[in-house]
């Protein structure tokens, strides 16, 4: 658990958001729509950085391919939402609500699939040498890139197919909010819930956790390790595919994509302390509403870049007063 | 008297290091024997050898009969060996209910036990909500003990379990293992002298990573001279 001076720091954090948030907000549904926006890309965050938070705290690698996953994913849900892509559902699933459900299962599919072959494949000779997991999962995203440029050219997408809670907006102080933004944050809410009663209540989580803190002896007691570190990065693969595919209908996909969120998910993970999953959902919702904020305030200045320095501010910011991160053991 | 466990001149290697450099072992079916030796001998290794966590390069290991070198960890353990290591290995941020559950094989191990276990070890059954971490060293010590005790295993590999703890928590141990040794054999590691006279039938000396002397332990506590050699204990 976090102790007092991370708590402290959380609520520091949080009272300085929503101070300037306020601030720069001229009414109450303006301050709702950055409170919004900020979950929602706090929630984007999440499915990215959970699975490296897992990954990296049960197997000690840092998969630099988790962004890649996430871009993959948003492109698999454009293409088989849209008519005329590699993936077809059009004539398959011609209500286009029904069609979502189904592009984000595929995306989901597609995630898993390439989690399980990357450290099956190439991964599991690896583990002794943490230096050359990185060398593979940087390589492995660069592939990946490469990948996707020639299967979807360059030019990026914009989500054209329109489907019902995409659309749809509701009003509260004057204010039109997006249903959809909501929709994911609730989405990402449960899997926050889901994922963390998974690890406290199952008999799988208890094997992580106990994983996280002494492989070795988790092996002594006649569990397959190997086994559980294939389930628990295929997981997070297809995770992050999940958030690629929920993404697309408001960011699109493009190639920028992958990058984008692994530095984040990076600077959450950390900020949050290095395979904590508590950690890690803090973090996520702490960094999407910091970036809310310092868009917001970018805004009409002349500091269009704040948003994209936000994460790293906010990390170092923390790591000067808990080095080992909010939620990570000194 | 048949043997569950055979080790025969096995050869470990960590890293560039030669550790062990014949080392053979016999435990008796549902008895005590016990690895003496000085420290950096190689009894800690030797162990490690057997469940494969270092596994060695030469020599044979046969569980109830069975070659069990090359296989992996989990697949030695599944066959029927618990091990307790040096430092205990309690998951800290796990309860002791979960360092219990966890070493279930099939569901319903830990339940199946719980009063044999509780009857043995009673401080867990108050403990066990707490973390691992929470515990005091001879509780985590019990605690590692009894996590072995979870599955149906039929050979105990018990590393310094006296290592570090309170003369009082010692004898409870000393106890507790003379009285789960008529249900499972053991191989115990163990620098107190006092304790291993105490608790085992048999012994082995390890001394630079050869296996040196073995015998019945009644024997080797007569025998000023090799004790004095070996261990350094009169």
């Amino acid at each position: 658990m976090a102790g007092r001076a991370s708590l402290i720091a959380i609520a520091l954090i949080l009272a300085a958001l929503f101070g300037v948030a306020f601030a720069n907000s001229s009414s109450p549904g303006d301050f709702g729509i950055t409170l919004l926006s900020g979950l929602f890309q706090g929630m984007l965050l999440f499915l990215v950085a959970s699975g490296l938070s897992i990954v990296f705290g049960l197997m000690d690698v840092l998969n630099l391919a988790q962004g890649s996953y996430f871009m993959v994913g948003a492109y698999v849900a454009y293409d088989a939402q849209h008519a005329g892509g590699v993936i077809d559902l059009t004539s398959v699933l011609p209500d286009p609500n029904l069609r979502f459900i189904g592009a984000v299962l595929a995306a989901i599919a597609v995630g898993a699939l390439l989690g399980y072959l990357l450290e099956r494949g190439l991964l599991r000779p690896l583990y002794s040498r943490p230096i050359f997991q990185l060398v593979l999962t940087f390589g492995v995203s660069l592939v990946a890139l490469e990948l996707v440029k020639f299967i979807w050219t360059t030019t990026p997408y914009s989500w054209t197919e329109l489907f019902g809670v995409r659309e749809s907006f509701f009003e509260l102080f004057g204010q039109r909010f997006s249903t959809y933004r909501l929709f994911v944050v609730g989405m990402g809410i449960a899997l926050i819930v889901a994922i963390g009663l998974l690890l406290q209540r199952s008999r799988i989580g208890i094997i992580i956790r106990a994983g996280v803190e002494d492989r070795e002896m988790v092996q002594a007691l006649g569990i397959n390790v190997r086994a559980v570190f294939t389930l628990v990065f295929t997981l997070g693969c297809a995770i992050a595919a999940f958030g690629g595919a929920v993404a697309a209908p408001f960011l699109g996909a493009s190639t920028t994509l992958g990058n984008i969120f692994l530095l984040q998910a990076i600077a959450v993970v950390v900020l949050g302390g290095m395979g904590s999953y508590s950690g890690t959902a803090v973090g996520s919702v702490l960094v999407g509403l910091a970036i809310a904020v310092a868009q917001d305030t970018a805004i009409g200045t002349a500091f269009a870049a704040l948003p994209s320095i936000t994460p790293m501010l906010l990390l170092v910011l923390v790591l000067l007063v808990r080095p080992s991160g909010l939620f990570g053991k000194s | 008297m048949s043997s569950i466990l055979e080790v025969r001149d096995i050869h470990t290697f960590i890293g560039q290091f030669h550790i062990l450099e014949g080392v053979s072992v016999s435990v008796t079916t549902g008895g005590i024997t016990v690895l003496l030796g000085r420290n950096g001998a190689g009894k800690t290794t030797t162990l490690r050898s057997i469940i494969g966590l270092t596994p060695p390069a030469r020599g044979s290991i046969h569980f109830d009969g069975k070659p069990i070198q090359g296989r992996q960890s989990h697949n030695i353990a599944q066959l029927g060996i618990g091990y307790v290591p040096e430092h205990r290995a309690i998951f800290r941020s796990l309860s002791v209910r979960e360092n219990l559950q966890l070493a279930e094989r099939r569901s319903g191990d830990f339940a199946r036990k719980a009063d044999f276990i509780f009857d043995l070890f009673p401080d867990l059954k108050r403990l066990i909500e707490l973390p691992g971490g929470n515990l005091s060293g001879g509780q985590q010590q019990m605690l590692a003990v009894a996590r072995a005790l979870v599955p149906e295993n039929r050979l105990l590999l018990i590393d310094e379990p006296s290592e570090g703890l309170a003369p009082v928590i010692i004898e409870q141990l000393i106890a507790a293992i003379q009285r789960l040794s008529s249900q499972v054999s053991v191989l115990l590691v163990e620098q107190n002298f006092r304790v291993a006279s105490k608790l085992a039938q048999s012994y082995v000396i390890i001394d630079e990573g050869h296996s040196v002397a073995a015998g019945a332990m009644a024997d080797l506590v007569q025998d000023k001279a090799l004790i004095q050699r070996y261990l350094g204990v009169a």
